[in-house]
């Protein structure tokens, strides 16, 4: 009776059971890879209903990030400012451009411009941006250089890992509160013996157990 | 306003569910696994997981976009993330309690007690926390019906306005109102409106919880409408007449605090209060008494007139003397406690009762010199004449009505069934009828209006003492319903049609014009109207005579049923409020029903048992009912809770428990004697949710005498049998930062409910509904257990709220397999929902047991609607995922955030408040940081009556509790 299996399956069925351990292995590590914060959220840049510059607002003309962001200094959300912000510079300045058509029926109809949202963390975690401001964690930490930024994008992961990077070693990323929105600031000095001076002075202790970020 | 969330309480129906268990035991196993048994799902899921790894790989996979929608122009104020805060009232059956409530958004997600409001003084009840959800309920009425079809406002104003004329009403011969006690200053002038328009109208105050008769008995007494206002602070002894003024017979909360301020006891040296109840069912009441009695409530007037003479109040009759020695030993020691501590004692009669008890119980406080002292007496607004209910009834029944308006008041469902009122309003011409939901008396009426939510409308209201407060809208009304004002505006002649153009020129009419402007603005604020409080009055000397005459003893008549007004439901208005339906009873732990309560002798002679369901029968119409066996209850009385049994109500409230007014009576809205009593054989099983956790001998509960404790001031610890204890883990240092702490006050608790229901509020606390419950599987934080104890004939009861302990060794934390629950350097036992995989190891080796788990996705299928309430500070859990008490960690965040933006300052001591300590009445829950020595809480461990659960086991719990103390009579041990 002539064998069913030749000499050389042995070695198809090796390298099946191989191939497919691979497969199996890249496709976990693809997984993780992509959906990784680093490779999957960083680099986000939305098309926005305007086509507001930041790099405008904020760099060339110097604006202050509270001018529009006020809610960043009192409450946990920065908040995306309502259009009447919008219209109260631009009732006079480029009234009639067409880029801010949609800015002007919003402000009339009273209803809302649907601005695509770039930074999101996950509902059970509650981050708090007046907590950060008032220890004098700028927004350049988390938001990058939006101030040179046409369009604006997420540059950091906003993964726990890094929050906790952070929380862990905070001085190097503390500055007086009055420089928070200045995005271009730095010490004349080592940041990291400034911050810990700050950190120490206000008695500033960033929480690293769980429910200072999950209630 | 996207139309009717069919899903909103999809979940809740089914838990609540009427098809009951088979629904359930599907419900048992995980959807995907009963799909999983057929094949071809099953091959469809595994292509699909195919499928979705091979996108994986792809960036194209990035989470879905999500946009941001701000304002065009916001309010100034309005910060997004910010919580603002607005004053208003709830009124209950004529009586308001002053609220603050918070908002997020414009939406209104919780509700607490105005410090500055005479009717909350900062706390307020189970059922104002809870009514914040019946704003969302999605069953609520959302348009105008004309003979139940579809109709609108516009349609409603245009005939309202051509009925309204003295054209078509002449005098108002036909014309007739019907509503709740007036308590709204606005309303009432509104009404003196109609009144003049239509000088031959009649108006009807209806209420289906009697409270009617206590200003009855002030007019009996003293011959003058007067309004009694008690001070239980002020009392040493209190007699409590039938009346649960802790519990379901007050309308406000305001008893708590004033009673527990005196339950408190800080030293051995401090006096305490002694309170003796007389009852036929066990209140909270009866289980905060020293002493207490039970009778049937037929017989208190009996007692009263007894405790009368023996006071020499009213002239001594021989042939009253009733029961057996016990009870005349009691009344003996009654009066003469009262006797001893005249012009310090109070005697308060509960509205159950007939007028002539409530003037005996006038006629007693003036005989022991109370007036002026523990009891005062106000002058009320004055008031039209009013004309009864049953006036209605027979002026209906000889055709003398044609249009009949019913302002906020369901009687097709609330009135006795005697009256057989349903089959009444057929023969109005014109009936009209406002109410939140599409109820009984909707469905009988030719015109429905929708009304509006409290917190979404304008209005005012009036405290127990006449002071005024107005109510404004917190959001627009979602479902754009009316007020009793608009609806009444039609009637008054007036111009305005809009309740804040008919509040506004109310007020403005009463100050002077330059003020106007700021004191609208003030009571906005502020929550109350200044100088409003009724005026003191001089009750002068009780006609003795009259009280005596009336106050006639009837010989009583086989067992008697009394009715009372449910902690959940109220009399039925609460029934659709899921929160609600699964808090406990206070004292029966019923959720989800009613029940005939009777006492262990009485089921022993009738044959009955728990869940059996027997048929009361009165007057040809008939109850049948499950019976609950109840320790205490009077034997010859039997107690249902009203607020059941509604037949056309919403998803959560349909079909739960029977009707009451089946078998009440007009006459005697308390209680009815004559009812004969028939066993079936059906039974229906009930929800209680107190059965499993007994004291299995260990002292959980420590409760001394005063006297005891004068003795032995550290009596609570003699039951400590332990020195020395170590951990065999490593031990967490708590020396960084504040360190959280509770304490709780077992001799101020009357476990009344409240912690528990806004705990459910402030921490998105799902509901399971009825059969969830009965398997143990409530999800409350806060859970109140009470104790029975002593003689089971004549027993007390203890109250004891049980959160989680946050145990600094914490027995939760060393059994987690992924670290999901953890010690946070300030001494909380954290849980950080994402990380839990749902072993529930924590839960079974938790010993106080407090520890909840989502068996399933209980907020799947919440509508737009319905997720209004949840509060955006906590996170929403899902299905697998275990729970419990932060101690309010968003609370403490918020603060420490707050205190860190105003420069890092240290937190004050009472700054923050956990939601249960906020509302409690009684102040029983302090809340604070160990660490600062000069904190309440932490004075409040140096206490001798402060002790631990469980101590032996060395876990170390940061919620400590405090010894419960009585304070009986020598002689009555």
């Amino acid at each position: 009776m002539p064998q069913i299996f030749g000499k050389s399956s042995d070695k198809i069925l090796k390298s099946v059971i191989a191939g497919i351990t691979l497969l199996v292995a890249a496709a976990v590590l693809a997984l993780a890879y992509y959906t990784h914060p680093d490779v999957a959220d960083t680099g986000y840049a939305p098309i926005q209903p305007v086509a507001y510059s930041h790099k405008l607002h904020a760099g060339d003309l110097a604006m202050d990030c509270y001018y529009c962001h006020f809610a960043a200094e009192q409450s946990a959300h920065a908040a995306i400012p309502s259009t009447a912000v919008c219209m109260n510079c631009h009732a006079s300045v480029k009234a009639d451009s067409p880029r801010l058509a949609l800015v002007r029926q919003s402000y009339d109809a009273g209803q809302s411009i649907p601005w695509v949202r770039v930074h999101r963390l996950p509902d059970y975690v509650y981050f708090n941006h007046q907590a950060h401001v008032a220890s004098g964690v700028s927004c350049v930490s988390c938001h990058g250089r939006v101030d040179q930024m046409e369009v604006v994008k997420q540059v950091e992961p906003l993964s726990m890992a890094w929050c906790l990077d952070c929380h862990r070693n905070p001085d190097a990323r503390l500055r007086p509160p009055e420089f928070v929105t200045r995005l271009s600031w730095r010490p004349d000095e080592d940041a990291a013996a400034l911050g810990r001076q700050l950190r120490e002075a206000a008695g500033i202790n960033p929480p690293v157990h769980c429910s200072g970020c999950h209630r | 306003m996207t139309p009717s969330g069919q899903n909103y309480w999809r979940s809740l129906d089914e838990l609540a569910g009427s098809p009951g268990f088979r629904n359930w035991v599907e419900r048992e196993f995980p959807r995907l696994a009963s799909e999983l048994q057929s094949k071809s799902t099953r091959r469809k899921l595994l292509q699909l997981m195919a499928a979705s790894f091979g996108l994986a790989g792809l960036t194209a996979c990035r989470r879905p976009e999500e946009k941001i929608l701000p304002a065009s122009r916001t309010a100034e104020y309005r910060i997004p993330g910010k919580p603002v805060h607005y004053a208003t009232s709830m009124n209950l059956g004529g009586c308001a309690t002053g609220l603050i409530v918070e908002t997020h958004e414009g939406r209104p997600t919780k509700i607490e007690g105005n410090p500055l409001h005479p009717g909350s003084l900062g706390a307020c009840s189970a059922l104002a926390q809870a009514s914040v959800l019946g704003l969302y309920d999605p069953d609520r009425s959302r348009f105008p019906r004309k003979r139940g079809k579809r109709s609108s406002w516009a349609d409603y104003a245009a005939f309202a306005e051509e009925l309204f004329t003295p054209a078509r009403q002449g005098r108002g011969e036909k014309l007739w109102f019907l509503s709740e006690p007036l308590s709204s200053p606005s309303l009432e002038a509104l009404r003196a409106d109609v009144l003049r328009r239509f000088p031959a109208a009649r108006w009807v105050e209806f209420e289906s919880v009697p409270f009617a008769a206590v200003n009855r008995g002030a007019e009996l007494a003293f011959g003058q409408p007067l309004e009694a206002v008690f001070d239980f602070a002020r009392a040493d002894i209190i007699l409590s007449l039938d009346c649960d003024f802790l519990g379901h017979d007050w309308r406000d909360v305001i008893p708590i605090r004033q009673f527990s301020e005196r339950r408190r006891v800080d030293s051995p040296a401090s006096k305490m209060n002694r309170l003796y109840s007389v009852e036929s069912l066990f209140t909270l009441t009866g289980a905060a008494a020293d002493h207490r009695l039970a009778l049937p409530s037929s017989q208190v007037l009996g007692f009263a007139r007894e405790l009368a003479e023996e006071l020499g109040a009213l002239p001594r009759k021989a042939e009253t003397k009733a029961g057996g020695a016990g009870r005349q030993r009691w009344l003996s020691v009654v009066a003469r406690d009262l006797r001893e501590h005249t012009g310090a004692c109070l005697v308060v009669a509960g509205p159950r009762q007939p007028a002539p008890v409530h003037a005996l119980a006038h006629v007693l406080n003036a005989r022991l010199g109370n007036v002026g002292r523990t009891v005062a007496y106000l002058r009320p607004s004055s008031r039209p004449a009013l004309a009864g209910f049953d006036e209605l009834c027979q002026a209906i029944q000889s055709n003398a009505v044609e249009t009949l308006v019913m302002l906020g008041v369901n009687p097709v469902y609330a009135a006795p069934a005697e009256a057989g009122f349903g089959d009444l309003l057929a023969k109005v011409a014109h009936s009209i009828h406002l109410g939140a939901e599409f109820d009984e008396t909707a469905d009988a009426s030719a015109w429905h209006v929708n009304e509006a939510h409290y917190l979404e409308s304008w209005g005012d209201t009036r405290a127990y003492d006449g002071t005024a407060a107005l109510q404004q809208p917190m959001i627009q009304p979602l479902f754009d319903g009316k007020t009793a004002a608009e609806v009444l505006s039609f009637a008054g002649g007036q111009s305005e049609r809009r309740s804040y153009d008919i509040l506004r020129k109310h007020w403005l009419a009463q100050w002077p014009q330059t003020e106007g402007e700021s004191r609208w603005r003030k009571a906005l604020h502020d929550g109350v109207v200044e100088g409003t409080r009724y005026p003191l009055a001089a009750p002068g000397v009780p006609d003795v005579k009259r009280v005596d005459a009336t106050a006639r003893v009837a010989g009583t008549q086989g067992v008697e049923v009394t009715f009372f007004a449910d902690s959940s439901s109220f009399d039925g208005r609460f029934a659709n409020n899921g929160w609600l339906q699964e808090t406990p009873d206070p004292m029966t732990k019923l959720t989800w029903d009613n029940a005939a309560l009777v006492s262990p002798a009485k089921a022993q002679s009738l044959g009955v048992r728990d869940g059996d369901i027997i048929a009361l029968t009165r007057g040809g119409n008939s109850l049948e009912i499950p019976v609950l066996i109840v320790p205490g209850q009077a034997d010859e009385s039997i107690a249902i809770a009203l607020g059941y049994g509604r037949r056309q109500c919403g998803r959560v409230g349909r079909g739960v428990g029977q009707n009451a007014n089946l078998i009440r009576s007009l006459v005697t809205p308390g209680f009815v004697s004559g009812v004969t009593i028939s066993k079936t054989v059906r039974k229906r099983p009930l929800a209680t949710t107190q059965e499993h956790h007994s004291m299995e001998g260990r002292p959980l509960i420590r409760e001394a005498t005063l006297e005891e404790y004068r003795r032995d001031p550290k009596f609570a610890h003699k039951a400590d049998h332990y020195k020395d204890l170590f951990s065999l883990h490593k031990e967490h240092s708590y020396e960084e930062g504040p360190q959280w702490g509770m304490a709780i006050d077992l001799s101020a608790c009357v476990g009344c409910n409240a912690c528990v229901v806004a705990c459910q509020a402030e921490n998105n606390v799902p509901i399971v509904g009825r059969e969830q419950v009965r398997r143990g599987r409530e999800m409350h934080w806060i859970r109140v257990d009470r104790y029975y104890s002593g003689d089971p004939e004549a027993p007390r009861a203890v109250m004891q709220p049980v959160a989680c302990q946050h145990c600094e060794n914490a027995p939760c934390e060393t059994v987690c397999p992924v670290a999901a629950t953890t010690h946070s350097p300030e001494g909380l036992n954290d849980m950080a929902y994402n990380r839990c995989v749902g072993t529930r190891y924590c839960a079974n080796n938790c010993p106080y047991k407090v520890r909840r788990f989502n068996f399933f996705d209980l907020n799947k299928g919440v509508d737009e609607i319905g997720k209004m309430v949840f509060n955006p500070d906590v996170t929403v859990r899902m299905r697998g995922v275990m729970e419990k008490c932060t101690y309010c960690v968003q609370r403490i965040q918020e603060k420490k955030i707050q205190a860190r933006a105003e420069g890092g300052r240290p937190l004050k001591d009472g700054e923050i408040l956990t939601a249960c300590q906020q509302t409690c009445p009684a102040s029983a829950i302090v809340f604070g940081d160990l660490k600062d020595p000069n904190s309440k809480v932490a004075q409040l461990k140096q206490k001798d009556r402060n002790y631990v659960m469980l101590g032996e086991i060395n876990i170390r719990p940061r919620t400590s509790y405090l010894a419960r103390l009585r304070n009986p009579h020598p002689e009555l041990g």
